[in-house]
Parts: C-alpha cells; structure tokens; sequence
C-alpha cells in the first residue's frame, strides 16, 4: 500500500508537502527494482534543484541509478539517518527513508504531480 | 530459451529475484544480496549452483589428456583430491579457470557455465590433435544430468553432519568423497567459491529438491538460508577469485591476472606452456590488482583506473564490500604501477576517487581450511 496522501512521479520518487516544505523519497517499488541501496548523494542545503531534473544518485548493489527533482525548490534538510545508513530507504522507504526536503518555489508544478491513485494505476501497468 | 535448472520451482516459491545468466534462470537474490551475504560469512547458506558445467573425461590416456589441457600438475593429485587450475590457449590466453577431480577412474571437471559449450568443444579439438590417442580418451558433457548444490559457511559441516553418516572432519579442503547424503549416494567435495569452509554436493536433478529441503531442515538452527547470484560475487570478489569473463578471458594470460600459483610451468609441456614460458621470461607487462577506495564510492566494471591524470586501466570487478564497508575491486594496471600500497584513482563517473593498491584478499577472516 502507498501513503494516499502523498504525491508521485512517474520516475517512482514520492513528494509529502507540508506548508511550503515538500520531503522528497523514492517508492517502495523503486527501492524494491534497485535492491540492496548502499549510499545515496544529495546535494548540499542550500543548493537549488529543478524539476524534473537530476539532483543525486542512488548507489544500489546491482545498479546506479540517478534522483529526479519532483519538484523546483531549494534544499533545506538533508537526511542524515540515510546518509549514514542508506538501506533504511529498503526497510521504511515512506517514513525513515526519506532522502531531502525541500522548499519548493512554484506551487504550480504541484498540479503536475500524480496522485496515490494515478501512482497505483501506473504501477499496474507495469 | 533460457534453461530452468532443477532447483528451478524452489527458487520461485521462495521468491527470488530471476534472472537469466549463462542461458539458465538463476536465482539473483532472494531478500537482500547484502544479507545474503553477511549470513554466508556469519553461519551457513545454500546456493543452486547447477548452471555449472561438469565433463567427465575417462579412458586410460584420462589423466595424462587433462595434464596437457590444463596449467596446474595434476598429477600431484591423490585419490579424491581437488584441484584448481587455468585452461589455456596456445598463446596463453585463458579458455577457462576450472575445478579438475580426480576419481581414479575418470577426471572429472567442473568449468563455468557461461563456457560449458566452448570448453567442450576445445576438449574435444584437443582430444584429435593431442598427444594421447583419441582412441583412449572418452569426454562427456553430463552438465544437463548434474545438480550441484552447495552449503557455504562457518557452519557448514554442522549442517552436513546432520545429513550424513561420513565423517566430515577427516575430508580436508579441496577433497572429495562419495557418500549417501539424506539417503541419495554422491559426490560431494569441501571446496567453494566464498572464502568460507564449505561443500559442493553433485547430484542427479531428480534428488535435487529432496537434497535442498534436506539441507535447508539441517541449516535451520544456524539460522541458513538460500543465496543468489548476487551475494555469491560479493563474497568471492572479497576473497580476489577471479571470475572469467570479468577478470579473465581468452585475452588475458594466467600469469597476469594473478594465477601464477596454477601454472606449473615445470609439470612438462601443456597447452599454452612456450607462450606462458616466455611472458614469464619477460614478466607480465600488467597485472590484475585488487584496490580498496579511501572515500565512499562504489567502483563498478569498466570504470577508469587512473595514475597522474592518465587512464591506465579499467575495473574488472567491483564492488561495495558488505563486510568492509567500503568500495573494493580488481582491475589490470602496468606492472610498474602493480605493488602493494600503490596509490591509483578510479574515475567513478567523472569524480576521481582515491584508491590504494591492497594485498588480497580483502576480507581476511574466512573459515575456509
């Protein structure tokens, strides 16, 4: 079950907007296609990111894999239980496995995000 | 299509990642390829390792034909005994690394999947031209009759204990017996590709599911669970075992890539003797090197290895080492450039990490005896 509340892209990344701060993960089933994760890297705070474009990588055992911003914004918080232990993204990729938060400048991209239920009708194609 | 081996439905009842490899569908993981292989290290794991070939070559002229196949001295093998060795070509490249049994009757040999095909058929090609008698050689391809499981870890004769009356602590690294295991009689040997102790059990694929039920019943205790693909290369990258077709091919020489120590240049002539004689004159002009990174990155084949600014060589194999925890891996860089301690770069896309050149293996804790 993915957290209805939540936003998707198609890039299998996850997007929990709380006021003007969006955190930022990848779902369940992306974590499950890499496997094993064993480090990820983010941007620095502060740095600008854009959307639809990539910001960090996930170093999974079988593959690397690049991190699509969901959303245009500036980095506010980075992770640290991640970056220290990047498998907890495999054990609780919704929760402790989330990778940054941002503070996103245009709230028009939010409309371009897709639902829980798009998110799941995507997955059922697959 | 790809080949199931008999192993096959226990895989996908367990749930196991598939996929195809060599031409069979191999379990790749089956939770977690980290976890998989921390529990091979900590206590016991089974691996389907079917997709390996197995040739039986008998006849009188058996062992003498093999001598003259392979690099290493069979002939220094007792009755039971094990061997690891290189099958060369005439120029030294390498055709195949390979365990060779020697049964008594019959050698019996045990080469990578991917080369089942070509090794046979350069055995055969061998086995015309050679210096034995045809007439005197028989070689069969039994890879499709042959199941082959394996128990990997500290725990490992613990387990086989529970499965089998022979007495285990008596059968010594790199041999082989015959003996009933959960009722079915084969051959097994306490040999591995892990770095830990370990046995590698031959069955006909009728017995295979009855064998791993049985030996997945004796692993429970220790917590034993099935291992893929995917741990089973971390584990043996952390011992530096080459794997052909990484580290090794045809255009690779035993000599350079490490394997000195299975080329008896002095057992008499073999197959690639004059070519490996004068590389050794000349010393080897790069050297397969195993190399740990000094910050986090995660080294993958073909990646860069760079000296002063300037490629120098390429990863062969590579890794985030489970039980390290840190990048380690292999890869040719001139011998000038070989020795341990040896600073080197890999370019991990576009960012030079720093490396130093280390004695392997790079985890020195295995159980193997």
């Amino acid at each position: 079950m993915i957290p209805s509340d939540f936003k998707y892209t198609k890039e299998h990344e996850w997007v929990k907007i709380d006021g003007n701060i969006a955190s930022i993960g990848i779902t369940d089933y992306a974590a499950g296609e890499l496997g094993d994760i064993v480090f990820v890297e983010v941007p620095k705070v502060g740095t600008k990111v854009q959307q639809t474009k990539p910001f960090g990588t996930i170093e999974a055992v079988k593959a690397i894999s690049d991190l699509f911003s969901p959303l245009s914004g500036e980095v506010v918080e980075v992770n640290g239980e991640v970056a220290a232990e990047a498998a907890v993204i495999n054990k609780d990729p919704y929760g402790h496995g989330w990778i940054i938060k941002i503070k996103y400048s245009n709230a028009g991209e939010l409309d371009t995000l897709l639902s829980a239920a798009d998110y799941e009708a995507l997955l059922k194609k697959i | 299509m790809p080949k199931k081996t008999a192993f096959y439905n226990i895989h996908e009842k367990a749930g196991a990642k598939i996929v195809e490899f060599a031409g069979y569908l191999m379990p790749v993981q089956y939770r977690s390829i980290t976890e998989e292989h921390k529990r091979v290290r900590k206590s016991v794991g089974l691996f389907d390792l079917s997709h390996m070939g197995e040739f039986v070559v008998s006849g009188p002229g058996a062992r003498q034909f093999v001598q003259h196949a392979v690099t290493n001295d069979i002939n220094a093998l007792g009755l039971g005994q094990v061997m690891y060795t290189a099958m060369c070509y005439p120029d030294g490249g390498i055709v195949d690394d390979l365990l060779v049994y020697n049964l008594g009757d019959f050698v019996y040999l045990v080469v990578n999947a991917s080369n089942i095909d070509k090794d046979f058929a350069h055995l055969n090609g061998l086995r015309k031209t050679g210096l034995v008698a045809s007439t005197d050689v028989k070689l069969e391809n039994i890879s499709d009759e042959t199941a082959l499981l394996a128990i990997q870890g500290p725990d490992a004769e613990k387990v086989l204990a529970k499965m089998t009356d022979y007495d285990l602590p008596s059968l010594k690294f790199y041999w082989a017996a015959t003996s009933k295991i959960a009722g079915v009689e084969m051959l097994f040997s306490r040999t591995g590709y892990t770095g830990e102790d370990g046995f590698e059990l031959y069955m006909a694929p009728k017995y295979a599911e009855k064998l791993w039920d049985a030996a997945m019943e004796a692993a429970r205790e220790f917590e034993g669970e099935p291992i893929g693909l995917g741990a089973r290369d971390s584990l043996r990258l952390e011992m530096k075992y080459a794997l052909y077709g990484n580290d090794i091919d045809k255009t690779t020489n035993p000599l350079e890539a490490g394997l000195g120590w299975v080329v008896k240049l002095d057992k008499g002539d073999f197959v690639g003797r004059d070519a490996l004689v004068k590389i050794k004159e000349e010393s080897p002009k790069r050297r397969n090197v195993a190399f740990e990174l000094k910050e986090k990155g995660f080294p993958r084949q073909h990646y860069p290895i760079v000296i002063d600014g300037k490629k120098v060589g390429e990863v062969t194999s590579g890794t985030f080492s489970p039980m390290l925890e840190k990048g380690i891996g292999t890869g040719y860089v001139p011998a000038d450039s070989s020795k341990i301690g040896t600073e080197v770069g890999i370019d991990i896309r576009g960012k030079l990490i720093p490396a130093e050149i280390v004695k392997p293996p790079f985890y020195k804790h295995g159980t193997r005896k």
